[in-house]
């Protein structure tokens, strides 16, 4: 990677305190982002995922709590920034997609109002240019006749179609990062595909950096330059795609690759993981993966793990990586 | 052999405000004992409907279904739950516990069909039963007194299992069973799945738009687009050499967990035909086909063998087609 980063995430820890102790969501967590970079970051329910890109677009639950580190986008600290100066950050610079449409789209007003509505908020036209250009927009993502569906409501819209709506949104005003948080689970491959497609073709026009979280490791390998494997709150792993499937080095990756269903591989070869996600409330190991893990040696019970580097632009918390 | 389902002709066809919806179209599909077989294809194809209808809470327009020899296609769904087959033909949905009452245990979401539809049942013998479904399934029975929000995604999927089992059916039909779990625990269930298809004999239909899943836990596989079956045949064959361009497509759409392999895919463009009043002359596929000619729009292709036992409904599946 050359220069700044577009996005530094630097130690970021995140914890909730909840009624029943304080779950520890985020643990040190170190990942950057160049400029027109796509990055996948995967792993099981639970991992921290979400957490991590509402992190990021600074979306905080009342009852979260940063302990440490910094989220710098293009230098400045997110997490100390004003809500003033987030707020024209976000829709702007940065945008964000979800896996269920209507939450981020608004039911009772038209899909083209709705785009037309954040233009005017950011990108400072006039209600006419704003109206084209919602068009415009309705007519990238590929909804047949925009013109006329710039009218309709989300509601007499298909899933798949709401789905490129709220892309149209997200993307109208060419943010220079978009974090899809599972954009297309549950929809019909046919469908993933023409959206993922959508997403790589507007990044590549647009020089815009995306995040791509999934639990689907095909999906990632498909579309990212580089992967940031999760568990349990930690980033275990980060490599570029083609290194991190050719060699992965936390054992958690391997596993998470070898239980994947992919062409040539028949149900016996399948091999699952062994236990689940640790409570992530109270006290916790140094490796989280440590109780399921298969090359447990008492080294990896001795202290705090520090991510090492493992090649160049590959590195991994492991105490004995493979 | 012959089949424990046969399904001839299937239609169903719903009334809507623009004319006559076509939401199943004349499907033929069979299932011999023991087999699986898997029923793919995007949203809105009719696989539902074709699943209601074989379960018989949906009459159908017109057709035939032959379960074991017996005609069931006519009963009225009202009265198949007085029938033999009713607990013959049991389905595993994708959350067991969505359609059920949140207050139930696990005990009682296993116990609900047997009351229903075996027995009668002592406090003791129903007990037994269900202790020995969990065993079944690998679901540990301390777990049995649990509510669904205190298990895991992978115990829930056990517990669906086991309901459907306990009537011990001919014919499971399993309704993206894994869809809503993480792949660690889905290799675990599929897994479950294919060693109970082995030691009970029961046949399953698959229905999944996973086609990385159907293809490890199905024999056969059918395609279903706009309410018709596209293409059907063995899981090997049909995978190996798709006949139809839109299996073609489903097939390229799979993202594969190897970035070594890169592949020429087929892009879908353009919006699918309305299944409302459909020209029986014009393939469900033009419009959005790749390959598609005039002749696509004039006449609509009948499903043709293109390899043993594998069958397809294009113009050009045969030889060397566009598609090869
Ligand atoms: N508002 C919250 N209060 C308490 N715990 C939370 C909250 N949001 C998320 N968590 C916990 O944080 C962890 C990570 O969750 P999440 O980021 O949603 O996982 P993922 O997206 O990887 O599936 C989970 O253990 C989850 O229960
Ligand atoms: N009760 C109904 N009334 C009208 N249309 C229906 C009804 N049930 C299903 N359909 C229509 O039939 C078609 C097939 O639906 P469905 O069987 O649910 O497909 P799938 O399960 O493959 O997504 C769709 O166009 C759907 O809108
Ligand atoms: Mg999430
Ligand atoms: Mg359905």
């Amino acid at each position: 990677m050359t220069g700044t980063p577009l996005l530094d995430i630097d130690g970021l820890s995140l914890s909730f305190r909840t009624r029943t102790g304080t779950v520890k969501a985020l643990e040190a967590v170190t990942l950057s982002l160049a400029k027109g970079e796509t990055l996948g970051v995967v792993g099981e329910s639970g991992s921290g995922k979400s957490v991590l890109s509402f992190a990021v677009m600074g979306i905080s639950d009342p009852a979260a709590t940063v302990t440490a580190g910094r989220v710098l986008f293009e230098g400045q600290d997110l997490l100390t920034a004003s809500s003033k100066d987030l707020n024209a950050l976000r829709g702007a610079e940065m945008a964000m997609i979800f896996q269920n449409p209507r939450v981020a789209l608004n039911p009772i007003r038209p899909v083209g109002r709705q785009i037309e509505d954040v233009l005017l908020r950011h990108a400072g036209l006039t209600r006419a240019e704003a109206r084209e250009r919602a068009v415009e927009m309705l007519r990238r993502v590929r909804i047949p006749d925009p013109q006329r569906r710039a009218n309709a409501y989300p509601f007499e819209m298909s899933g798949g179609m709401c789905q490129r709506v709220m892309i149209a949104l997200a993307l109208a005003c060419s943010p220079k990062l978009l974090i899809a948080d599972e954009p297309t689970t549950g929809l019909d491959v046919t469908t993933q595909a023409a959206i993922m497609d959508l997403v790589d073709d507007l990044a590549k026009e647009t020089q815009m950096a995306t995040i791509l979280i999934t639990h689907d490791l095909g999906l990632a390998a498909q579309h990212c330059d580089r992967i940031a494997v999760m568990h349990a709150g930690h980033v275990v792993e980060v490599a570029p795609t083609a290194e991190l499937f050719a060699a992965p080095r936390h054992p958690y990756t391997a596993r998470l690759i070898a239980t994947t269903p992919r062409p040539g591989v028949t149900l016996d070869a399948l091999e699952p993981i062994p236990g689940m996600l640790p409570d992530l409330r109270g006290t916790l190991p140094p490796c989280r993966y440590a109780a399921r893990c298969g090359r447990r040696e008492p080294v990896c019970d001795g202290g705090a793990l520090a991510a090492h580097l493992a090649a160049p632009a590959h590195s991994v918390l492991c105490a004995r990586p493979l | 052999m012959t089949a424990l389902l046969d399904v001839r002709d299937l239609s169903r066809r719903f009334p809507v405000a623009a004319g006559m919806l076509h939401a199943v179209d004349h499907v033929s599909l069979r299932i011999e004992p023991g087999e699986s077989v898997g029923l793919v294809g995007e949203s809105g194809c009719g696989k539902s409907t074709l699943v209601r209808m074989l379960t018989r809470v949906l009459d159908p327009s017109d057709g035939a279904i032959t379960f074991d020899g017996a005609e069931i296609g006519a009963i009225p769904a009202g009265r198949f739950t007085h029938r033999p087959e009713r607990a013959a033909i049991q389905m595993v949905f994708q959350d067991p516990t969505d359609s059920l009452n949140p207050r139930f245990t696990a005990f009682d979401v296993i116990a609900d069909p047997l009351r229903r539809l075996k027995g009668p049942w002592t406090r003791e013998t129903l007990r037994a039963r269900v202790e020995e479904l969990a065993d079944m399934v690998g679901l540990p029975r301390p777990l049995l007194g649990r509510f669904p929000h205190q298990m895991s995604g992978g115990q829930k999927a056990r517990v669906g299992i086991a309901r459907a089992l306990g009537p011990q059916p001919r014919l499971l039909v399993l309704d993206e069973p894994t869809s809503a779990l993480d792949v660690s625990v889905q290799a675990v269930v599929l897994r479950l799945l294919d060693e109970l298809r082995r030691t009970l004999g029961v046949s399953y239909l698959f229905v999944s738009h996973d086609l990385n899943v159907v293809r490890l836990v199905c024999d056969r596989v059918v395609v279903m687009y706009l309410g018709r079956v596209v293409e059907s045949g063995p899981v090997a064959s049909v995978f190996d050499r798709p006949g139809h361009p839109y299996t073609r497509a489903l097939l390229d759409a799979i993202p594969a967990a190897d970035p070594t392999r890169v592949r020429s895919r087929i892009r879908l463009t353009g919006e699918p035909r309305s299944p409302i009043n459909p020209d029986p002359n014009v393939c469900r596929f033009y419009g959005r086909c790749p390959i598609g000619q005039e002749v696509c729009a004039v006449t609509m292709p009948a499903l043709a063998e293109v390899a043993p036992e594998h069958h397809a409904a294009c113009h050009f599946s045969g030889g060397e087609g566009p598609l090869s």
